[in-house]
């Protein structure tokens, strides 16, 4: 079909003055390598997700209050009154996640395939650039929840950067706006999110394309094919124009089923799991909270609590400095040579080192078996054949372990806190008197209890962990114990060694 | 690209390449002059207007001393070998600040007249420490900071006791010395 006559005259004309028509052609039609395939999708749908989150931040400021004193019930208003706003909070949320989840995947591909090569070095630091500045919107974001996991999350950022020499104390200003986190913290966080990191974002994201446009897109590496900058560009170029075909419509077309099949997935994702919190007020002086950071960052939440204490105040500070230089300078310690990931082992293993430690350590944050369980010692039960038969005294040992928090850190039968170890098999490990020396003494990283409990009371707790012996240990597998009631009839060992 | 360059406005006969005379002081004479205005004018507006910007971007207003003296009720109130948990408001509270206006402490009387007054944040990263009356213990639930009832590091990742607050006794009210977020340097 022809365009109308007065149309193609306007575009014409339009072009003409603006050349903007051209450029976008250019653009569009640029060769791109034929092998480029499903790998090259991942960025478009980076893109795609930040254009999303542009078109619902700026929706969410029409809603939001920015204000210490009204943020939180703002955010309520907007997931309960304002039609399809919950929808809308959603969308903003899941997108962010599924944003920084494409940029990590396209991350990896360049690594992988050593994209960030000759001549792609400044491509890869934009890169990194924008992988920070996604970061921190993610983080950014979170504290525009104001709630209280946004509130102590900012006293964890706060005591972090207070531990830099010198700086530190004025550091700690300039993140939190004043003496403590008040509404000047919340104002200043939201000019960053809505407006200092979406600039950056944008400006670097305009760059990150000019560089893709202007080196082209790689090729699929090939094993035995070592970039060479003498002769890199000519060859690339001889290649694409022979075999290369257009980017619209012959490489779009997996980016739009690509990014048409992950947006409805977002949509699907956001209606069925809603928006995140708000959780709990801000208010710092409601303590029965669990400060925990969102799935991205509990690896550093992790890091957090498994950093050795004499070495944490330098790698806190000196970590993020490394690990930024590293990827910046990555390019330039490595800017030529084999591409093909079967050729370069170790990037290979640094890679796959970097993903399982992320992966574990996010598995962690998320279970956080150092955390104690704080309402472990009132709410958690204790398991029936650990009571059963047992004397006055082991029972008021029993009732000891619940008084005296013990339950927070340390589980029986599978429930309670795990940062000290599981007493169902105590009496295994330890003796009377062993015990008794642990409780009162402590050490290993449990505080002594000398001064706190009264030698009755350690009497009997010792008398109760002296029946954990595992032999009393309930099924785990419901129906297991009765397959094997002798043993859970019989006197049990444990009476006997109930006697010191 | 030929016909934006066209276009570009030529000056003083120098159609074909604008910038051929410029060389770094920006050539001779008239152009020279103007060029040095230009640049000197430039220079004094950017920095008259960068000192409100960067007064506001790096002071963020935190008072030399944003300590004041708090009254936390009554010290009588407070009963020997008890730790009991205290609100306050923050002196340098604003009308924005909401629920963050407010703060905690734990009062530990040790005797009548005797006090320490812990800050509800750990020295590990300011998480809230709970304090468990029955196993004379504060707690950590971020990553499992322990103290003992007088503060005292009992094990977990903090590198250091619970901050205290300095106490006072005015005219039989216990007042805490606060208004700062404690951090490790400072204390609180």
């Amino acid at each position: 079909m022809r365009m109308p006559r007065f149309l193609s005259r306007s575009a014409a004309m339009i072009d003409d003055r603006t050349g903007l028509i051209t450029a976008t052609q250019g653009a569009m039609y640029h060769r791109v390598p034929r092998n480029a395939k499903w790998w090259y999708v991942f960025g478009s749908a980076t893109l795609m997700f930040f254009i999303i989150q542009l078109v619902t931040g700026v929706l969410l400021t029409t809603l939001y209050v920015p204000s210490a004193a009204e943020a939180y019930s703002s955010l309520v208003y907007i997931d309960e009154k304002v039609p399809g706003g919950w929808m809308l909070r959603a969308l903003h949320g899941w997108s962010s996640n599924a944003m920084c989840v494409m940029m990590l995947i396209h991350m990896t591909q360049v690594f992988l395939h050593g994209t960030y090569k000759y001549p792609r070095e400044l491509t890869w630091v934009a890169g990194t650039l924008l992988c920070l500045t996604t970061l921190a919107l993610a983080f950014t974001g979170q504290v525009m929840r104001w709630d209280s996991n946004a509130y102590w999350g900012l006293g964890i950022g706060a005591a972090i950067v207070d531990r830099a020499p010198f700086i530190g104390n004025w550091l700690r200003a300039i993140v939190l706006g004043g003496p403590d986190i008040s509404g000047a913290t919340l104002s200043r966080f939201f000019a960053l999110h809505v407006f200092i990191l979406p600039g950056a974002a944008i400006a670097l994201i305009g760059l990150h394309l000019m560089l893709v446009l202007k080196n082209g897109i790689s090729e699929m590496p090939k094993p035995g094919a070592p970039v060479e900058p003498e002769t890199y560009r000519e060859e690339y170029h001889a290649r694409i124009k022979k075999t290369g075909v257009p980017f619209f419509p012959d490489a779009a077309r997996r980016d739009m089923v690509f990014c048409g099949a992950m947006l409805i997935v977002l949509i699907g994702i956001a209606a069925w799991f809603g928006p995140f919190g708000p959780g709990p007020v801000p208010d710092p002086t409601i303590i029965e909270v669990s400060p925990k950071p969102d799935t991205l960052f509990l690896w550093i939440f992790a890091v957090l609590a498994l950093l050795p204490p004499n070495t944490e105040t330098f790698l806190l500070l000196a970590g993020p400095p490394v690990i930024i230089g590293f990827l910046a300078a990555l390019p330039f310690i490595s800017p030529t040579g084999e591409r093909a990931p079967s050729r370069r082992p170790l990037s290979v293993v640094i890679l796959v080192a970097i993903v399982t430690a992320l992966g574990v350590l996010t598995v962690l944050g998320e279970y956080e078996p150092w955390s104690p369980r704080m309402r472990a010692w009132t709410s958690d039960t204790t398991p029936v054949e650990y009571v059963k038969h047992r004397s006055p005294l082991e029972l008021q040992g029993a009732l000891q372990l619940q008084y005296a928090q013990c339950r927070n850190c340390h589980s029986i039968g599978g429930i309670g806190g795990k940062r000290g170890p599981a007493l169902d098999a105590v009496a295994t490990r330890l003796s009377w008197d062993q015990l008794v020396r642990q409780i009162q003494q402590g050490g290993g990283n449990m505080p002594a209890y000398g001064k706190n409990l009264s030698s009755a009371e350690v009497e009997a707790l010792v008398a109760f962990l002296s029946t954990l012996d595992d032999q009393a240990q309930p099924a785990l597998i419901p129906g297991a114990m009765e397959a094997q009631p002798a043993r859970d009839e019989s006197p049990t060992v444990a009476d006997a060694s109930a006697a010191p | 690209m030929s016909d934006h360059e066209a276009q570009t406005p030529a000056t003083e006969g120098d159609a074909a390449n604008p910038c051929e005379n410029c060389e770094a002081n920006g050539g001779k004479g008239r152009r020279g002059f103007l060029f040095a205005a230009g640049t000197t004018l430039l220079t004094v507006g950017g920095g008259l207007a960068a000192v409100p910007i960067v007064t506001v971007a790096i002071d963020p207003g935190e008072a030399p001393n944003p300590n004041r003296w708090i009254s936390l009720g009554k010290a009588s109130n407070f009963k020997p070998d008890q730790t009991v948990f205290v609100k306050f408001i923050m002196p340098w509270s604003s009308p924005t600040d909401g629920e963050t206006n407010q703060n905690a402490c734990y009062v530990r009387c040790v005797e009548p007249g005797k006090f320490q007054v812990f800050a509800i944040n750990c020295a590990h990263l300011g998480c809230p420490v709970e304090w468990f009356a029955q196993s004379r213990l504060f707690m950590c639930p971020c990553h499992g900071g322990v103290y003992y009832e007088d503060g005292s590091r009992a094990s977990g990742p903090p590198p250091r006791g619970l901050f205290e607050y300095e106490w006072r006794i005015t005219d039989g009210n216990l007042e805490v010395f606060a208004g700062r977020l404690p951090g490790l340097q400072e204390g609180p």
